[in-house]
């Protein structure tokens, strides 16, 4: 090797934790290979004390994100997808990598953007058509509101980029928190789109990424007593049992239901399974 | 450390030369030191006594102006079971408020056991005359309170006249009758490492049965290595008069795992007889909330959260 020559400066694969990227509490990691089997990366490999550093940054970032106003949270939201749509290139080649073929990657980032600004159109909507005016008969007033239901808990389905981001836009567009845990095979878009994340005025703690083992993580997930509700998505249906009991401990909202992949019509039931309806009652004229 | 010297008798300028003949405190040492003795791992066995242990070194401390009866009467049911739902959790060494606050607390706290502590001498900033002092000092002993948690005058302190907090001290400790005196150095205020020292002696040689970091109200309020010094001063004033002092650090002592590090740093720098709650003492409030959290993931396997427990 002569001198003029330059060493690759390869990224660190790391977790995405109330705004930083740590490294796993416990030092561990795991080779990701691509398609044909060949070596990428290392990516973090979360442990427990992962999981609970990240619920405590997601439930000291609940009361601020939830409080900001829809129209600010959308704003948000669409600067996350012009982020994305920036980065267009370094996603293609992040997903040519994990398998996809060329035209494939292309429009899976495509596909990943549309969605992100889909829901991010959703945010200043949503108590519209969640909540109602409720009629009386009686001087009275009562609406119904929906309202983010706390921390959510969510394992991500297997693919790349598309997956995360159906399961990740729904549950912060209406100001809930998330902890997830990305793609145990295809980890590393995950972790570049929280780069993303972290350079799009979203507040620390909103969003957390863990890259590791589902099977290790999603226990330590549906058992703790701060996260309000799990998304199930990417779980096996033969251990969707076992956590759904788990989450019962603190009464979780359990949701499973798999990402469409219709680009036309995402449907609002993942939006709705992380909210609450909150209905409050006004006395006319005083 | 060569203290072989017992404090000398009175006058300002004995116990000036006294204070100033202590050694100096290594700061680089010392903070390194605390630093050490703060990685040391505590897990499952050890750790569920640990937990125990600290829990029942807790003074519940409220020090609000928006205290309310109401308040403190809920703080002393939490003091007396901390964890309802579960009765093996031990109750808490104290409960720690102002002093037109004690009549309630000793109230609820009837045949409990657990004492009630009170800040006097015009807390937090100690800057009152004497007799105003002495005044809250009798009211809060009058009340009930059996342990005085007073401040020193840090201005006199600082200015060296060592004299006057001695005998300010001693007034104090007059006044307290049969209670306990914590004496708090505030050592956010004292600035050196050599200020905590003698502060310390001057403490424990006016008659304090605890020493205590800090009123909580002054950043940085207790750190390690502050709490380091103190309890090498205790150690060693047991060595060269006999008596045994306390140590309390207070503020800013939020989570398990700050707790777990005191309780290292005491069998490390005092030593094992420290290891209990007439001895040592955690000042703290959001902190048991914390604790009851850590214990019930170990008893119940899962990480448990601010929900299930009480807001105060």
């Amino acid at each position: 090797m002569t001198s003029d020559q330059r060493v690759d400066v390869r990224k660190t694969y790391k977790l995405f934790i109330g705004g930083a990227f740590p490294r796993s509490e416990s030092g561990r990691s795991y080779p990701v290979t691509g398609a044909e089997g060949g070596f990428l990366a290392n990516a973090a490999r979360a442990s427990r004390k992962d999981v609970r550093d990240a619920v405590v940054a997601a439930r000291k970032a609940f009361p601020g994100w939830s409080a900001r106003t829809p129209y600010n949270r959308g704003q948000i939201l669409y600067r996350i997808a012009e982020m994305l749509e920036g980065r267009r290139a370094q996603f293609v080649a992040e997903l040519r990598d994990a398998g996809l073929g060329k035209g494939a990657a292309g429009a899976e980032v495509d596909a990943a953007v549309d969605r992100w600004v889909w829901y991010a159109g959703w945010a200043d909507k949503l108590a519209a058509v969640a909540g109602n005016a409720n009629p009386v008969a009686g001087p009275f007033f009562t609406f119904s509101t929906p309202e983010p239901t706390g921390v959510v808990g969510s394992v991500a389905p297997d693919g790349p980029l598309l997956d995360l981001v159906s399961a990740l836009a729904p549950v912060i567009v209406s100001g809930n928190t998330a902890v997830v845990v990305a793609s145990e095979p295809a980890p590393l878009p995950a972790i570049t789109f929280a780069e993303v994340l972290a350079t799009s005025d979203l507040p620390g703690g909103v969003v957390n990424l863990l890259t590791g083992r589902r099977a290790e993580l999603a226990p330590w997930l549906a058992g703790h007593m701060d996260v309000n509700a799990l998304d199930l998505t990417g779980v096996a249906e033969t251990d969707v049992k076992p956590l759904a009991e788990a989450a019962a401990g603190n009464l979780k909202r359990v949701f499973r239901d798999p990402v469409r992949a219709d680009a036309e019509d995402p449907g609002t039931a993942r939006m709705q399974a992380f909210l609450e309806i909150k209905t409050v009652w006004h006395p006319v004229g005083v | 450390m060569s203290t072989e010297t017992v404090p000398p008798g009175r006058g300002a300028a004995g116990l000036r030369a006294f204070l100033h003949g202590l050694p100096g405190v290594d700061r680089v040492g010392a903070d390194e030191r605390a630093a050490r003795l703060a990685t040391r791992s505590i897990k499952t066995t050890a750790k569920a006594q640990a937990i125990d242990l600290a829990i029942a070194m807790v003074d519940l401390t409220t020090l609000e102006g928006a205290d309310t009866p109401g308040k403190v009467r809920a703080l002393c049911a939490k003091a007396a079971r901390p964890d309802p739902e579960d009765r093996s959790v031990p109750p808490v060494a104290a409960v720690c408020v102002y002093s037109d606050l004690v009549g309630v607390a000793v109230e609820a706290l009837d045949g409990t056991g657990i004492g009630v502590a009170s800040v006097a001498t015009a807390f937090p900033s100690g800057r009152a005359p004497l007799a105003a002092k002495l005044a809250d000092v009798r009211a809060a002993v009058a009340a009930g309170a059996a342990e005085i948690d007073m401040v020193i005058d840090r201005g006199a302190f600082l200015a060296g006249d060592y004299a006057t907090v001695d005998a300010e001290i001693r007034a104090v400790r007059e006044a307290c009758g049969d209670a306990h005196l914590k004496v708090i150095l505030e050592t956010g205020e004292l600035v050196t490492y050599d200020n905590v020292r003698r502060a310390s002696w001057l403490a424990m040689d006016a008659g304090a049965d605890f020493i205590k970091t800090s009123t909580g109200k002054v950043s940085p309020a207790a750190t390690l290595p502050v709490t380091l010094v103190m309890l090498e001063a205790v150690r060693d004033y047991r060595a060269a008069t006999g008596r045994t002092v306390g140590v309390k650090p207070a503020g800013g002592i939020r989570t398990t795992k700050d707790a777990l590090k005191y309780l290292v740093l005491v069998n490390e720098t005092a030593g094992p007889d420290w290891l209990t709650p007439d001895l040592f003492r955690l000042g703290a409030s959001s902190l048991l909330n914390d604790l009851l959290m850590q214990r019930r993931k170990l008893t119940t396997g899962v990480y448990s959260g601010p929900d299930h427990f009480t807001l105060d």
